[in-house]
């Protein structure tokens, strides 16, 4: 559990919703070294703790972010993927969405325009 | 306490009072990506001034947190007794910035393509490629420890193509 203090100045906000936990961006701008190491601590403590996590990464409110962040988000979807879970990416913003188009990295994440639809692409699990 | 960017660098305050648009301005700053922020502010405030586009500013800040990041980390190495250089000249129709590290430099042409197949899982890599692809010209000097971005106003190129269409 995060203390207070640290929950004040955590760059992400994780809420878990059932079997899926969506994230959420405390900052707008993804450009600080020690956030981004923050969200990946953040983010790594969480899917190492689940069987097979079904997460949303909302970037609802996100105009920058950085190529290290990038890189996080690189490690983490190798994390989810290790352990049979599902990542999504949702709500990006057009110029932002660019960078994740020049860097091909559209090809390797499953990009949703919106949260509802990023929910909707979720395999549930079979009967 | 806080402190505008002109009283960390002098050097920015005294070289851009001028109105001369062919002026550079230019200041050393110590390997500190916050200290280096301020003058990308600087910057970034007077292309706004010039009307450059959103667009143009979110191209500009992405490929100068790049630039002054590989400075930093890969040129520097985070020493902060080392410092960055960095000279800047800012007219309605372009922005140009020059970045440089006092690190050994690198060969840009030796660094892999971050878009392959096989480099796509690659966690680090892409700061080049971003800065290629959002600037209108990335330079570097023979060392390889100093790069040369230059961004045009998009406002002003919308406008000419404007009269060329409509004119």
């Amino acid at each position: 559990m995060l203390k207070d203090k640290e929950k004040d100045t955590a760059p992400i906000k994780l809420t878990h919703n059932g079997e899926l936990t969506v994230v959420e961006f405390n900052v707008r701008k993804l450009l600080e070294e020690n956030e981004i190491t923050e969200m990946g601590r953040q983010l790594t403590s969480y899917i190492e703790s689940q069987l097979k996590p079904k997460i949303i990464i909302s970037f609802a409110g996100v105009d920058h972010l950085s190529s290290s962040a990038l890189g996080t988000l690189i490690t983490v979807n190798y994390k989810v993927r290790e352990r049979d879970g599902q990542l999504r990416l949702c709500s990006i913003n057009p110029q932002i969405y660019e960078v994740f188009l020049i860097t091909k990295l559209n090809k390797l994440f499953r990009i949703f325009p919106t949260m509802e639809e990023a929910k909707a692409s979720l395999e549930k699990p079979s009967s | 306490m806080k402190q505008t960017h002109s009283h960390r660098h002098p050097a920015v305050k005294r070289n851009c009072t001028s109105h001369s648009p062919k002026l550079w301005c230019s200041c050393d700053i110590e390997s500190d990506i916050r200290k280096v922020r301020d003058v990308e502010e600087a910057i970034l405030s007077q292309c706004q001034m010039h009307a450059f586009t959103d667009r143009d500013l979110f191209a500009l800040k992405l490929a100068v947190e790049e630039a002054i990041n590989n400075a930093i980390r890969h040129g520097n190495r985070s020493d902060t007794s080392k410092q960055i250089h960095i000279k800047y000249r800012v007219t309605p129709r372009r922005c140009d910035i020059v970045i440089e590290d006092e690190g050994d430099g690198f060969n840009p042409a030796a660094v892999p393509d971050p878009t392959s197949e096989h480099n796509l899982e690659q966690t680090s890599g892409r700061g080049l490629l971003l800065m290629r692809a959002f600037m209108n010209s990335v330079v570097f000097n023979e060392s390889g420890n100093a790069v040369t971005l230059t961004k045009f106003n998009d406002s002003i190129r919308q406008t000419s193509r404007h009269r060329v269409a409509f004119g």
